[in-house]
């Protein structure tokens, strides 16, 4: 690559033909502030807040979308720049509805940071402001139009990164909105749930159905049992609401906090990833000798299953009939585990902690309650746990490491690694390697399927049968991948797909990453590897060898796919149109 | 099938006509849009689907287009389009009661359309007749110097036409 020489405030830096003025600034540990820019996703030059000056140009120029030549000088903090920032940022600010005390995203907020880091202490103009209804239809997504800046960094990832496009800008001028067509609430149009947007939005504007309430009025419901469960992926982000470094494994304090906020069990999502693998395993080497429809996909991500259903209804029958792992630990607590503590499971009150909007949406889904109630009652985003933990004073990096509860507490490291994408055709391999052949994988880990590409392939031989599997992560890739297999082109036996870009690690309701952050490195990766570091620490790392699935199994189901497993741990998916 | 149904499959077929010829071509959206505009009168969200699939382009880009530019609209307008003049001029001279006297008189707000498909009410800039202000125009029609009570009695000769 070639590399050219610019110099930033004086300071010389070397960097790769092409680099922006906002990156190379940072190569000079100089920090330029922006607000619609969000690295690879939404690079539009639209907010004006990263100006800066460039000798002999004329103009100021936009940072973010503004490449350097050899040999450039640029200044990034003259009184000209210092002002036009400022000018802008008070344009904004002049017609947002700027009510930081009562907003989810204060103190996490970059319009906020910006105010106070360029110093606005008042502002001069009194804009015409929008006083526009909140749109809270949706049980996952809610949309504050009033809050929203128009950056678009939402329908960039939505129509780019996820291929989906419900929400654009709409009208001209003042009338300008960021919103879905027709005045449509955002539930009424093909969105998938995924939260993706909700990540992307630098304020306020889009943010998830906050369900704490419901919570803590179970809590404090003596008739209630209230039964806890969390998902792999959230033991590796939790901790970035309490300021630990990204990738810090928090699973013993989150515990811990859990039993203190009030539930009477506190169990792991993991160990219903381990049952997911015995039912999915064993529906797919059913598929595989000679029943169903080949290939198989998985069924974990409800985003996926929404796009699915929405967009590529038919693969509808290829999609494997396992419920996802919190819908199917909802069914195992409320009738196994519930028969077996004598509880009546109109009692039992499941939450799960999830790093996932869409899971809220898909549990209200009728299909989901095999004993007759939902089976999950409430599903809160690992952002809003972080909100009880907090508001019961507690900081979770004092807390003492403690256990899951038993039985439905157990895992291995099969479980954990469902949390990255690749994770489940991993942990799935894991196990259908050894029924097959008899014999463990001679290497568990499978690094084939690991990784952030966005379509991934790998060939595993499992006995005389050289299984071909593909994994997709993010619905724009699922797509291309999907496309591909249409036409012929490219033939699976087995397709992982997750309708977040990396996975669970980074759904949509997972802390919020800055701007900035991602320019120094990739959610992705770093929460990814916590997951695999998780596995490699456990005891047991094949599902198939939980001490708590083979038991469940012996008393109560039976074997894997059993008309009692299909009772309570399959289910089936419904055609949904496109507007 | 009805007449309405037959109509309106061969005002698609138009449309496809349009679409197989920009389809290959730079920048189909703006020239398609124009023309199922001109077919149907409007780009309902029937015609944006229909669109979007056949250019591969969200349904989103397709209506922030169509909202951008005020030559298209989302709803059929009526036979007849009242547009009164909002102009300072106009509205000096008391464009607002006239306004106001049509909302009355047609029971609509501003940019709607009445059920019976006659009458669209619309505010507009300066029609350039600000001599003759406070103004309206139906369809081709110029109404000049305006009382609100001139208001039913037009509206009325439209309405028995
Ligand atoms: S979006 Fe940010 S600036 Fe706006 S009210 Fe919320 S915290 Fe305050
Ligand atoms: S939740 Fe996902 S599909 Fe829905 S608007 Fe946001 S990014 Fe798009
Ligand atoms: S909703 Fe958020 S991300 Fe989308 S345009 Fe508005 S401020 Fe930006
Ligand atoms: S214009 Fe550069 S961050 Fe918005
Ligand atoms: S202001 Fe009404 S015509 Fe000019």
């Amino acid at each position: 690559m070639d590399m050219i020489k610019v110099k930033i405030d004086g300071i010389e830096v070397e960097v790769p033909a092409g680099t922006t003025a906002l990156e190379a600034a940072r190569k000079a540990n100089i920090d330029i502030p922006t607000l619609c820019y969000l690295k690879d996703i939404n690079e539009i030059g639209a907010c004006r807040m990263c100006l800066v000056e460039v000798e002999g140009a004329r103009n100021l120029q936009a940072s973010c979308v503004f490449p350097v030549a050899d040999g450039m000088s640029i200044k990034t903090n003259t009184p000209k720049v210092r002002a036009a920032r400022k000018l802008s940022l008070e344009l904004i600010l002049s017609n947002h509805d700027r009510k930081c005390l009562t907003c989810v995203r204060s103190q996490d907020c970059e319009l906020q940071d910006l105010s106070k880091r360029l110093g606005v202490d008042d502002i001069r103009f009194d804009g015409e402001r929008h006083d526009k209804p909140v749109d809270s239809f949706s049980p996952s997504i809610v949309r504050d139009p009033n809050k929203c800046i128009l950056c678009r960094r939402c329908v960039s990832v939505c129509r780019n990164v996820q291929g989906i496009g419900v929400i654009g800008a709409t009208e001209r001028g003042f009338a300008t909105m960021v919103e879905p067509v027709f005045n449509m609430s955002i539930n009424d149009v093909p969105c998938i749930n995924c939260g993706q947007c909700i990540i992307a939005c630098p304020v306020g504007a889009l943010r998830e159905k906050d369900d704490i309430e419901k919570v803590w009025d179970a809590l404090n419901n003596s008739n209630l049992h209230v039964v806890v469960q969390t998902a792999p992926a959230v033991r590796v982000a939790l901790g970035e609401e309490f300021g630990m470094e990204m990738g810090t494994r928090v699973t013993g304090k989150m515990a811990a906090a859990l039993r203190r906020l009030g539930f009477d069990r506190v169990f792991d999502t993991d160990f219903a990833a381990d049952l997911t693998i015995m039912e999915e395993g064993h529906e797919l080497l059913g598929r595989l000798q000679g029943g169903g429809k080949l290939p198989m996909i998985t069924s974990c991500s409800p985003g996926w299953i929404k796009y699915c259903e929405h967009y590529y209804p038919e693969f509808l029958d290829n999609l494997s009939t396992c419920k996802s792992p919190h819908e199917m630990m909802g069914a195992i607590i409320k009738s196994y585990y519930a028969e077996k503590n004598g509880w009546d499971p109109a009692n039992v009150f499941v939450v799960s902690i999830m790093p996932c909007t869409a899971k809220k949406f898909e549990a209200q889904r009728p299909e989901l309650s095999a004993v007759g109630h939902p089976d999950v009652d409430v599903v809160l985003t690992t952002r809003e746990l972080a909100r009880m933990i907090k508001e019961a004073g507690m900081d979770l990096a004092t807390l003492p490491d403690e256990e899951f509860d038993p039985a439905l507490g157990d895992s291995t490291g099969a479980g954990v690694i469902f949390g990255a994408t690749g994770g489940v055709m991993e942990a799935a391999l894991r196990t259908v390697h050894e029924i097959v052949t008899g014999e463990p994988m001679e290497n568990l880990e499978v690094h084939a399927v690991r990784g952030i590409e966005g379509v991934k392939e790998a060939e595993i031989q499992l006995g005389d049968l050289t299984l071909r599997a593909a994994i997709a992560h993010g619905t724009a890739n699922a797509k291309a991948l999907l496309e591909q297999v249409k036409s012929g082109e490219k033939e699976y036996h087995f397709i992982e797909i997750m309708g977040c870009p990396g996975g669970c690690v980074t759904g949509g309701g997972q802390p919020i990453v800055k701007a900035k952050t991602y320019m120094e490195m990739d959610p992705k990766v770093v929460r990814a590897k916590a997951i695999y570091d998780e596995d490699r620490d456990l005891p047991i790392r094949k599902s198939h060898e939980n001490p708590s699935v083979i038991k469940l199994y012996d008393e109560y189901l039976g074997e894997p796919n059993s008309e009692k497993a299909h009772d309570l741990l399959h289910t089936h998916y419904t055609r949904r149109s496109v507007y | 099938m009805s007449a309405i149904d037959l109509e309106n499959q061969e005002k698609f077929q138009q449309l496809q006509k349009v679409i197989d010829e920009w389809k290959d071509k730079e920048g189909p959206l703006m020239p398609v849009l124009h023309s199922a505009q001109e077919i149907f009168g409007c780009l309902s969200l029937d015609v944006q689907k229909y669109i979007s699939k056949e250019l591969d382009i969200p349904v989103s880009d397709i209506y922030g287009v169509a909202t951008f530019y005020s030559q298209f609209t989302l709803k059929p307008k009526g036979k007849y389009r009242i547009g009164v003049c909002m102009g300072t001029a106009c509205y000096v001279k008391g464009a607002q009661a006239i306004l106001d006297e049509l909302k009355k008189v047609l029971d609509l707000e501003v940019g709607e359309t009445s059920d019976d498909g006659l009458f669209t009410l619309d505010a507009t800039r300066c029609l350039g007749a600000c001599g003759l202000a406070p103004i309206m125009m139906i369809n081709d029609d110029v109404y000049g110097r305006l009382k609100p009570e001139d208001v039913k009695g037009i509206i009325d000769k439209y309405r028995d036409k």
